[in-house]
């Protein structure tokens, strides 16, 4: 079984994150970068699946230079390759240039199986992996809580907020991975070791066969007009209690639609 | 990863941009290492330690081990942590290749460990009590024991002790008890109880391999007659599987002050509950020579004591951490010169005598830090230098350092745990905030591994007197090159510093002039407070010249500190060494009934 992991390096979640003046983009340098958590998590489901099943795991990144990092954090953990698509030229591209990038990578591959996080932890969107599906065709089996594969069938419980369905595609296809579904490992020092000679192929749009017209900041769908730092957190509001506290604690909550 | 356990911007600087430690792998031992795989190592090291350590450090202090007559019951969250350590290939980090470890410079090992000890100082006792007592065998056991106690070590399944005190037998070994019949198979019958044995019985893996020091039958008395033993919780059979019980029982459980998580134990050997191969006596292997015990054990001491200052800095430092984020959060009164009481309160850091208690824990536990990291790379210095005549001075400066890594965290690292308290006030005082804990935990490495007092008797007494005097000369020259090569922006200091080390080796001389231990000795004590400060500030001295020319907060912050240090701190060695030049044997000549 052949399985293609697409992963992202983010901003850790637990940074103060920023916006960069210039462009309007995530600034990246001034925080620490880490692979995106639920990515980790659709590493761990494909190693799961090919120490079942055999065969092999790549693990597919579009980014700048120290977005290897998050390659070799995923190789570390036991995936067996890398291809690093890494051009100025994506530099800002938006969720449906990035979907038609990986498409481009992916339609010259041989897989079973891609996987994919659920969603990134910087952007939040959730819609590339469905789009990359639909570029490329193939059935998406999208919010996995559980996956399996039996010969050429994939079968994944597809989290909802009443409890899951039940869903079945033929391979080729594309899933999605929620949180609940496993508990990745740590990466172990022999694998720090092993993955220090793991093959990574470096792409440019060129040799990904991409039309530079369709990937970059000036492509984007939409555009950051501009921004401003978040306020400083407002006094919090004391409810003086009467007697009618209770009643008084109730309306606030009302008012900011918790209850 | 944000967390309040360590700065790993500041680990990353003394690592990489003043021990440069990454220029180790030209060396044929590290060559398969590169600066990439450090800091993943590294990062995974505190990944682990945030996950996996840190979330149940409170838990196992409030549910300490406890021991229904039969078994010890330990919270499960301590295996499942070990479980993931042991997986991540750490255990053998630092191990030789040859029995299944990384190689990995120690001085990396060590800062990855700091990790874990910062986050459950209780739970990270029992990978380093196995680390070390896998380290020991290595050295010192046959092909056959590396292979039946070492490698199972290496990869998880075993644990392993050290067993030295007895109940009446502490810091004196000389005078141990727990004798070692010989058998006519080449093994030994062990009897006698061993006393604070940490990791000593419980549950987790699949054996416990016990180091038991003892005393052969017909050994002479005193601590030339002791041989070092291991004595597994379970036999183990030719072919690597577990055999009988042993007859080690746990006599029972101490209850501590600090690091509860840790089980504390009394062990028994050979009372006769278990009965291996039809009697009585717990089957022990000599480990190397006979009477050679105490010798394997002082081999092992250098690193032993670097990992207990290390632990000492870990928790200091994460009490300085809790203590400034408090600080920067917590508002409460007003600036002494603020007039209006309807102004907004400040937060408490600042106010001059918060930022007093928190730039003097930020050069104690910085301070530290860099003690024990520099300590660590002479392991590493030593073990690769080019010439036998470079690793034997290497060897001496180690030697004179060892002490001082272990007692000056212990006592200042201690300090800045107790600033933390003070710093949270009221709030520090009680068991809702985790500052207290990391006190009570800290206040066990002044006492374990060679208690401060030995450390102060062990500095003045051997190490800066071997070969006449070689060992504080060593000393001297790494202190006045470290001067040569500050900036002229720091000449002050660096002269301040010559002085004093300069100071110190007249003061040696003065003390040992009639060769006396009686009154060399009777202030042993003021001498390690002073050495020991003497040399946090020169690597102060290093860490501001690693600083110098370069911008930004993190760096002001260094040159912060070191300044506070020499500003602060080192005039304290002043009266210190005043007392010493002095002569003073009051310690020695008072009546104890007097007291």
């Amino acid at each position: 079984m052949k399985i293609v992991v697409c992963i992202k390096q983010v901003p850790d979640s637990w940074a103060d994150k920023k916006l960069s003046p210039e462009d309007s983009t995530l600034d990246r340098a001034s925080v620490d970068r880490v692979l995106n958590e639920l990515d980790e998590y659709a590493v761990e489901a494909a190693l799961q699946l090919t120490e079942a099943h055999g065969g092999d795991v790549t693990v597919l990144t579009m980014g700048p230079e120290d977005a290897a990092e998050a390659l070799r954090r995923a190789l570390s953990m036991g995936a067996d390759a890398g291809i690093h698509l890494i051009d100025d030229g994506l530099s800002g591209t938006d969720a449906v240039g990035t979907s038609y990038a990986l498409a481009q990578v992916l339609q010259s591959r041989e897989f079973d199986l891609v996987i994919f996080g659920s969603e990134s932890t910087d952007a939040r969107m959730s819609v590339v992996p469905a789009m990359v599906a639909e570029r490329l065709s193939l059935p998406q089996l999208t919010f996995a809580g559980k996956v399996e594969v039996d010969g050429g069938t994939v079968r994944i419980q597809r989290v909802t907020d009443y409890g899951y369905d039940e869903v079945e595609a033929s391979t080729p296809a594309l899933v999605s991975v929620v949180e609940k579904i496993n508990e990745p490992r740590y990466p172990s020092f022999k694998g720090i070791m092993a993955a220090k000679k793991k093959p990574v192929e470096k792409l440019t749009l060129a040799d990904a066969g991409i039309d530079a017209s369709q990937v970059g900041l000036a492509q984007a769908w939409s555009a950051v007009d501009s921004f401003a730092a978040r306020p400083p957190r407002e006094k919090g509001t004391i409810v003086e209690d009467g007697g009618d506290g209770g009643a008084k604690i109730a309306e606030f909550l009302s008012t900011q639609k918790f209850i | 990863m944000a967390n309040l356990l360590l700065s790993s911007r500041d680990v990353e600087f003394l690592l990489f941009e003043w021990l440069k430690v990454d220029s180790l792998t030209s060396r044929p031992r590290y060559s398969e290492h590169s600066r990439e795989v450090f800091d993943a190592v590294l990062a995974l090291s505190e990944q682990i330690a945030v996950e996996e350590f840190a979330p149940h450090n409170r838990m196992s202090d409030v549910q300490e081990p406890t021991f229904d007559g039969e078994r010890v019951h330990i919270i499960p969250e301590v295996e499942k942590a070990l479980t993931a350590f042991a997986n991540s290939g750490l255990i053998g980090a630092g191990m030789d290749a040859s029995v299944g470890g990384e190689q990995l410079p120690h001085v990396i090992s060590r800062a990855c460990f700091t990790w874990f000890a910062a986050a459950n100082s209780a739970t990270s006792a029992y990978p380093m009590l196995s680390m070390g007592n896998a380290n020991l065998l290595t050295r010192y056991g046959t092909p056959e024991q590396i292979d039946r106690f070492v490698r199972p070590v290496v990869e998880g399944r075993f644990f392993g002790t050290m067993c030295l005190s007895e109940p009446d037998v502490g810091s004196s070994l000389a005078d141990v008890t727990t004798r070692a019949v010989p058998r006519d198979d080449g093994s030994f019958r062990v009897f006698g109880s061993k006393m604070w044995i940490s990791a000593g019985d419980h549950e987790m893996g699949e054996n416990i391999v016990h180091l038991v020091l003892a005393r052969a039958v017909g050994s002479p008395p005193g601590a030339k007659g002791l041989s070092l033993f291991i004595v597994p919780r379970f036999l183990v059979n030719d072919d690597g599987s577990l055999g009988e019980r042993n007859d080690v029982v746990l006599g029972g459980l101490n209850h501590k002050m600090g690091y509860r998580g840790t089980v504390n134990t009394l062990l028994n050997f050979g009372e006769g509950k278990h009965t291996p191969g039809g009697e009585a006596g717990a089957v022990g292997y000599l480990v190397g020579e006979q009477n050679r015990g105490l010798d394997y054990m002082f081999h092992m001491m250098n690193e032993a004591r670097i990992a207990v200052g290390a632990s000492a800095v870990a928790l200091g430092y994460s009490g300085y951490l809790h203590a400034l984020d408090y600080a920067r959060t917590r508002p409460q009164g007003r600036l002494a010169w603020a007039k209006d009481p309807s102004s907004p309160q400040v937060p408490i850091v600042r106010h001059a005598d918060v930022r007093r208690m928190l730039l003097a824990s930020k050069s104690y536990v910085e301070g530290g830090l860099a003690l024990i990291l520099y300590t660590a790379k002479l392991l590493d210095e030593q073990a690769t230098a080019e010439t036998p005549e470079h690793a034997d001075r290497v060897g001496l400066l180690l030697d004179v350092l060892t002490p001082i890594a272990k007692g000056w965290p212990s006592q200042w690292c201690l300090r800045a745990n107790d600033h933390a308290i003070q710093v949270h006030g009221g709030y520090g005082y009680t068991r809702e905030y985790p500052v207290e804990q990391m006190y009570r935990d800290n206040r066990l490495n002044p006492i374990h591994e060679g208690t401060d007092g030995i450390q102060g008797l062990d500095l003045l007494g051997r190490k800066v007197v071997v070969r006449n005097g070689e060992g504080l000369r060593v000393l001297v020259e790494a202190i006045t090159a470290a001067t040569a090569n500050a900036p002229e922006s720091l000449s002050e200091y660096a002269n301040t510093l010559n002085e004093a080390i300069m100071r110190v080796a007249r003061v040696t001389a003065l003390l040992w002039k009639d060769g006396d231990a009686r009154t060399a000795l009777a202030n042993s004590q003021a001498y390690a407070d002073a050495v020991g400060h003497i040399v946090v500030a020169w690597l102060w001295l290093e860490q501001m010249t690693a600083s110098e020319g370069k911008t930004g907060a993190f760096y002001d912050g260094k040159r912060l500190a070191g300044r506070y240090f020499f500003t602060h701190e080192l005039p304290r060695t002043g009266p210190m060494l005043d007392l010493l030049e002095s002569g003073d044997t009051l310690l020695v000549d008072l009546d104890d009934e007097c007291l």
